[in-house]
């Protein structure tokens, strides 16, 4: 090897090799991020705001029996509405909080049913047995003129 | 390290094929070097039309009800939906023009010679599957624009004698243009044709791969020099594919692409109603036709003419060379030239008038 190989010059090339590859690598770094970020933000769906309601007509009120219950949208979500007896009605969230399946009222066993892993509530929203961690959310209902009103608890 | 897991991926499969491609491949180096690039600019352009495509399929309704709805949520919602939308359709308009030159450096050099007559027809099947991308694409955003232009796409294949009716009723999925033609149009754009073109261009880069890249005829194959593929040729071809994406972003962030409004089956066809650009020739030409030349019907005589002219295109391999397999370099050329000239005349004529 000759003595200028390792002279002053050879620092200095390997000086501007390092300069240069380190703008070509962060030359390339940027580009790619400006190519997967527009790409990874337009994966993310964008939040599209729910209607909010605040109360929904549950129906007329002799189209239920006493003893029985159906499902009525309340917004997007679906509520259980119960009819106890003649006079007592209730409602509540028919989303099961175990595993967001819809529930059921069995007027067989007055209480409310999942069907996906036989979770049971009863008639306050209370995890009576089976896997729910936590008891319904209960809505309010009262009654005008012959139509059931739903409306979010205060 | 890194010998270490090279050996380890080498015991389980076999890359010594792949290596020896890498190794041996060789670019010529001559005054129509730069015309190489094009076929790999299509390939590149290609792979983002499969990229924002996939992209576009995670919002995409096609449903006559919900398809112009969805890509308005597209470009209105979603974050960077206008870009990726704009991008799909400009680098679509793009992919076909880069096709369409990179056709016309293959004839004007003459490397459709033998042996790489295949290499030729592939190609040309490739541009007709590109077109049919096009079309189908075109219609499914359910615009006024589109579905009129679809109307009259389809009507035109319906006026080709004998099998026409066939093929424009198998195209609309029934009598008309509607609901059953847009299923039809996204399962082509979205399944058939992605599955047809990913199989034809992989015989198509093989074949290129098998018999080399050609060198043109008033060259000497010998005495021309050679570049290595890898690294130095792929490299530039990285910069070239670079610049591409660089006038795609630009053309998409300034000009993007039109939504237009929603088609309705009961309403007029809007004024100015045109095809994409790259039917405008054949769009055009019809429009000059009268409509009874002597016994016959000036369109189907029109679309006779385009079938015999697309024919004699395709075995231009088999014209195009002499009995000893050297290109009839003149003819060639001239007919190139000639159809090029017609194609852009055709082409402007019918954008301005």
């Amino acid at each position: 090897m000759k003595a200028s190989d390792t002279g002053p010059d050879t620092h200095l090339d390997q000086d501007r090799r390092s300069v240069l590859s380190w703008l070509l690598g962060g030359g390339i770094a940027a580009s790619l991020g400006s190519f997967f970020y527009p790409v990874i933000r337009f994966m993310n769906p964008p939040h599209i705001s729910e209607v909010a309601v605040d109360e929904v007509s549950g129906g007329k009120l002799n189209d239920l029996k006493a003893n029985s219950g159906k499902i009525v949208k309340f917004g997007n979500k679906p509520v259980v509405l119960v009819r106890v007896s003649e006079t007592e009605w209730k409602a509540f969230s028919a989303v099961c909080t175990h595993l967001n399946c819809t529930v059921q009222y069995q007027g067989s066993t007055r209480l409310i049913w999942c069907a996906c892993h036989n979770g049971m509530y009863d008639l306050t929203g209370r995890v009576v047995s089976g896997p729910p961690p936590k008891p319904l959310e209960e809505y309010a209902v009262r009654v005008r003129g012959d139509e059931v009103i739903i409306s979010r608890r205060a | 390290m890194r010998a270490k897991a090279a050996n380890w991926l080498g015991e389980r499969i076999d890359l010594n094929a792949v290596r020896e491609l890498i190794e041996h491949k060789t670019v010529p180096v001559h005054s129509a070097t730069r015309w190489y690039y094009f076929g790999g600019i299509t390939l590149f352009l290609f792979a983002i039309q499969v990229i924002t495509g996939i992209l576009l399929m995670l919002y995409y309704r096609p449903t006559v009800s919900e398809a112009f709805e969805s890509v308005r949520f597209i470009m209105t919602r979603v974050e960077f939906g206008w870009l990726i939308r704009s991008i799909h359709s400009w680098s679509a308009n793009l992919l076909i023009f880069v096709a369409f030159v990179h056709m016309f450096s293959v004839v004007f050099t003459h490397a459709y010679r033998p042996p790489r007559e295949l290499t030729w027809l592939t190609g040309i099947v490739l541009l007709g599957l590109m077109l049919f991308f096009g079309f189908s694409g075109y219609l499914l955003p359910w615009n006024q624009i589109s579905y009129f232009a679809t109307k009259v796409g389809t009507d035109v294949a319906a006026s080709a004698p004998l099998i026409g009716p066939a093929i424009a009723r198998f195209l609309r999925g029934g009598e008309d243009v509607g609901a059953p033609t847009l299923t039809r149009f996204f399962a082509f754009h979205v399944i058939i044709l992605p599955l047809a073109t990913m199989a034809l261009i992989a015989l198509h880069i093989l074949l290129v791969q098998q018999n080399g890249m050609s060198t043109p005829p008033w060259l000497t194959a010998s005495s021309v020099r050679q570049m290595r593929f890898f690294p130095n040729f792929f490299l530039r071809e990285l910069m070239v594919w670079y610049c591409a994406l660089a006038v795609l972003g630009a053309l998409a962030a300034i000009f993007p692409w039109e939504l237009g409004e929603k088609a309705d089956s009961f309403a007029s066809a809007p004024a100015g109603i045109r095809p994409e650009w790259y039917f405008l020739a054949q769009f055009y030409t019809l429009k000059l036709i009268p409509s009874h030349v002597w016994v016959f019907e000036g369109e189907i005589l029109g679309i006779l003419g385009f079938g015999l002219l697309a024919a004699f295109w395709v075995v231009l391999p088999f014209w195009g060379v002499d009995r000893a397999g050297a290109a009839r370099a003149r003819l060639v050329t001239g007919v190139g030239v000639l159809l090029a000239s017609y194609l852009a005349t055709f082409t402007v004529l019918g954008y301005v008038k």
